[in-house]
């Protein structure tokens, strides 16, 4: 059977795409398949790992539990691809991973790291409990919670020494137009 | 797994979205967050012909809160309606509930009314609409109507909605004054559906005796199952009530069952255990608001 296609306009990591999707494609493969953004894993397929977390107008989203099409509404798509900023210097979440251990396999990181970016622009200083739920929707088989809870609270001081800091941050929240370092994609 | 295939329909206007899920008929499904609907399509538990996707429809996403209650839009996300604190302050139960539905990731994407549609005997939100008897407000093609919440929900994952209509809003009205709130449960993970849950809403008059009382049960009934707790309670002050008497009346009505996650037993002993807890807990809610703004008053430790 030949399925319908869609023609969808989708904006992730500031660049807009154009791709043709049957209604059935989930975001999380569109992302994979269709644009190469490997990044962005799939675990359980049914919103209980994590795994395929992403940044939907910011917030934290299921990538498995959304189609494509309906995502394409959003204004902005952010997978781990385009957390690092302008210069291609690692988030402050990437960099408190790398610190604090808090990846061994790596194939839940990318998960932890959308979600806690999107977290920590909504709580900027959490506590140790309140580190331990917002990160208790993702699962993790290797490395343990231990160092993923503690590079939450490190990230979160990290990020606010740039916020004070400045110039970094400034950079990172101005609006559109990006920076054209990816080289001709449109 | 993957989605069986499906004809998709993004309408933009509400009326349009009512005439495709008619013409779709029985093989028409809403489409909103999705947080229940699409991994039952990834499982392949659920393969609808037909979805009609009704985020792009106008003026649903609003939370309108007055005197009398709160009316929640069919697009508003749990996330948002958390955060309300106009919303908070009018049904406190509301967020009480909200935050013990599965994680914050999926509360960014999630519907309350499509949560209430869905009908899991298990979910928060239909308990909360049911034990403060709210009720929805639905769309079809003759027309709109508001269906009470002890109509709406008629058995597991069934609901009193007709084919073809839509939820537009959920409303849940202000519990009386002098009222408290309280929404415990007990899950295997944090995040997960409850093995029990109750939510409960105490009341008291001005000389803080009890004058009325209600729990709503989840996972232990094919539907939310609100028990009236009077018999055992009202008339008492908090602190002498007979906890373990509603918790006899909550026994009696609950139907668990077995599963993997918690025989029926265990299930039976949560209920009973959780009864006199979140009595407890609506009372001390209910004391504080008697007290109105300040130090709070009387403690009820004698309760527990």
């Amino acid at each position: 059977m030949t399925e319908e296609l869609h023609e969808i306009r989708l904006r992730v990591n500031g660049i807009v795409h154009t791709v043709s999707v049957p209604a059935r494609r989930l975001l999380s493969d569109c992302l994979r398949h269709d644009l190469g953004l490997t990044g962005t894993h799939v675990g359980c397929e049914h919103g209980v790992c994590g795994a395929c977390t992403v940044l939907v107008d910011g917030r934290p989203m299921r990538s498995c539990l959304m189609f494509a099409v309906s995502a394409a509404q959003h204004e902005d798509i952010t997978t781990v691809e385009g957390l690092a900023g302008p210069g291609g210097e690692p988030h402050p979440v990437q960099r408190a991973f790398a610190e604090c251990h808090a990846l061994q396999c790596g194939f839940c990181t990318p998960g932890f790291l959308t979600l806690i970016a999107g977290y920590l622009e909504d709580n900027p200083d959490p506590s140790e409990e309140e580190a331990r739920e917002a990160v208790s929707g993702n699962l993790c088989r290797c490395t343990g919670y231990q160092n993923i809870v503690s590079a939450v609270q490190r990230a979160a001081e990290l990020r606010t020494a740039e916020v004070v800091g400045g110039p970094a941050r400034a950079a990172e929240e101005a609006p559109a137009p990006q920076p054209h370092s990816e080289g001709g994609h449109q | 797994m993957k989605p069986s295939a499906f004809t998709y329909h993004a309408p933009t206007s509400l009326d349009d979205a009512v005439r495709v899920l008619a013409e779709a008929g029985p093989d028409g499904k809403v489409l909103a967050g999705g947080q229940s609907l699409i991994p039952m399509m990834n499982m392949r538990l659920a393969a609808p012909a037909v979805l009609v996707d009704i985020n792009r429809l106008p003026g649903l996403d609003t939370v309108r809160v007055d005197t009398g209650g709160v009316r929640v839009g069919a697009l508003v996300r749990h996330t948002d309606l958390e955060d309300d604190a106009q919303a908070a302050r009018t049904v406190p139960l509301l967020r009480q509930g909200l935050r013990l539905v599965a994680h914050p990731v999926i509360r960014n994407r999630g519907t309350t009314v499509g949560s209430i549609v869905h009908a899991d005997p298990s979910a928060e939100m239909p308990a909360v609409l049911a034990l403060l008897g709210g009720s929805m407000e639905v769309r079809g093609p003759s027309g709109t109507r508001s269906v009470g919440a002890a109509d709406f929900f008629t058995g597991p994952l069934e609901t009193g909605m007709a084919e073809g209509e839509i939820a537009v809003s959920a409303y849940f009205p202000r519990p009386a004054p002098g009222s408290g709130t309280a929404f415990v449960e007990i899950a295997r993970r944090s995040g997960d559906y409850a093995m029990c849950g109750v939510a409960a809403v105490v009341t008291l008059d001005a000389d803080l005796r009890i004058t009325a009382a209600r729990c709503c049960y989840i996972s232990v009934a094919p539907v939310p199952l609100v028990v009236d707790m009077a018999e055992a309670v009202v008339g008492a002050v908090p602190a002498s009530a007979d906890l373990s008497a509603a918790a006899d009346l909550a026994a009696d009505r609950i139907e668990p069952e077995d599963d993997i996650h918690a025989s029926a037993d265990y299930r039976a002993h949560l209920a009973r255990v959780l009864t006199e807890r979140a009595l407890a807990e609506a009372a001390e809610a209910a004391l504080r608001e008697t007290a109105g703004p300040g130090p709070h008053t009387t403690g009820i430790g004698a309760m527990r």
